[in-house]
């Protein structure tokens, strides 16, 4: 049994669940983001892009443009 | 993917730089860069007193870490926009950051000392709701930086920002703008000195530094930034970026190195007088923050929320 990737979005914050485990590449191809212009986000530390997510991480993929 | 510097895992990886780095040494790229900014263009000397201009976003406070880590003196000052609850949690970063690391920070409230807020000035002048905050957060630091003896004013100004607004400008050829560009503007005519150290630094990178320093920062965009045109001047420079990365800094640098001294006779340098009612320098009369402080008054009574919401609509 395996359990899915939690992912946190921003702007507006909101959590999706997708089945691990996944590359970064692919899960940001699969959201259809820009990795130039987000940053994935796994505890306190920035994740790579050519990373292996385990089917329990948690992380966040946040935009580099913020504020105002 | 491994370090440039250090051969060990990397964690981010720059196009522009064909270079991938590991936290420690990105860390390190980006008060280097810091650094060769403000030695190219002599900002600072050592032992001036900084006033840091602090948002709670990513930029003004990787501009006030990395000052601080290479050794300036540096305070902070905060405008209270009264942007509803943007504003407070804004605010909360900025007190998060500042108790921290034990800094001075001054609070200014526009409510408070002047009577009115974004939305509300907004309203009272039907203009975009930026054009009003601009004009107040720069009014503000100008006469806290003078007031309190500052040396300069920094801002977290970075690339993306800069060659966003340089493209602006030439598509409209906003000659008396273009001169004025610059990452340091020298104090003039009562006006302080105006520093942007991050000009080397992309959003991107400002960001990746404060998620690997653990700063905490407004991550959510100003809901009245809306139809700001900025927005789409990076969009349209990102596109380049993404085709050919280095585009965005080719432009800046070489706007900096090859043309903008050419603009210089166009900046209107008029003598300044002073505004009879704060002080400030200005070409008119009245300076224009006083004059928005003026048409405010009788807006400036507690907008009520769902109003507020209008008039934030009404701006697209
Ligand atoms: S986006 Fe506009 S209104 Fe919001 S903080 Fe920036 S300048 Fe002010
Ligand atoms: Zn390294
Ligand atoms: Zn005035």
């Amino acid at each position: 049994m395996s359990d899915p990737v939690k992912v946190l979005l921003r702007n507006p914050s909101r959590e999706i669940e997708i089945p691990g485990p996944m590359s970064v590449t692919k899960l940001l191809r699969k959201l259809d983001l820009n990795r130039e212009s987000v940053l994935v986000i796994g505890s306190g530390t920035l994740i790579p892009a050519d990373s292996m997510l385990a089917d329990d991480a948690e992380i966040e993929i946040r935009p580099v443009i913020s504020g105002g | 993917m491994k370090c440039r510097v250090c051969r060990e895992p990397a964690v981010i990886a720059l196009r522009r730089h064909n270079a991938n780095f590991c936290s420690d040494h990105f860390l390190r790229y980006c008060r280097q860069q810091v650094d060769r900014v403000i030695d190219d263009y002599d900002m600072f000397a050592p032992g001036e007193r900084l006033l840091v201009a602090v948002s709670g976003g990513k930029d003004s406070l990787a501009v006030w870490d990395i000052l601080r880590e290479l050794g300036y003196a540096a305070d902070g000052l905060y405008v209270g926009l009264g942007i509803d609850d943007y504003s407070d949690v804004s605010l909360s970063f900025v007190t998060d950051f500042v108790s921290r690391h034990g800094l001075e920070l001054t609070i200014v409230d526009l409510a408070d000392s002047y009577g009115f807020d974004v939305p509300s000035a907004a309203e009272a002048t039907g203009r975009v709701p930026c054009s009003a905050c601009g004009l107040s957060k720069r009014h503000v630091f100008d006469k806290a930086a003078v007031d309190g003896g500052y040396d300069a004013v920094v801002t977290g100004h970075n690339l993306d920002d800069e060659a966003a607004v340089l493209y602006g400008n030439v598509m409209r050829w906003q000659v008396d703008y273009l001169g004025r560009q610059r990452p340091l503007l020298e104090a003039r005519d009562g006006f302080p000195r105006k520093a942007k150290p991050l000009v080397r630094l992309t959003e991107r990178e400002t960001a990746a530094y404060c998620v690997l320093r653990g700063i905490d920062y407004q991550v959510e965009e100003c809901p009245m930034a809306i139809g700001n045109k900025h927005l789409g001047f990076k969009e349209a420079l990102n596109l380049l970026e993404d085709r050919s990365p280095g585009s965005k800094a080719e432009f800046y640098f070489g706007y900096l190195k090859r043309v903008v001294d050419r603009f210089t006779d166009f900046e209107d340098r008029g003598s300044l007088g002073t505004c009879p009612s704060c002080g400030s320098p200005t070409d008119a009369e009245t300076c224009a923050f006083c004059r928005l402080v003026s048409r405010t008054a009788g807006h400036s009574q507690p907008v009520a929320f769902t109003t507020r919401n209008e008039a934030t609509v009404r701006q697209h």
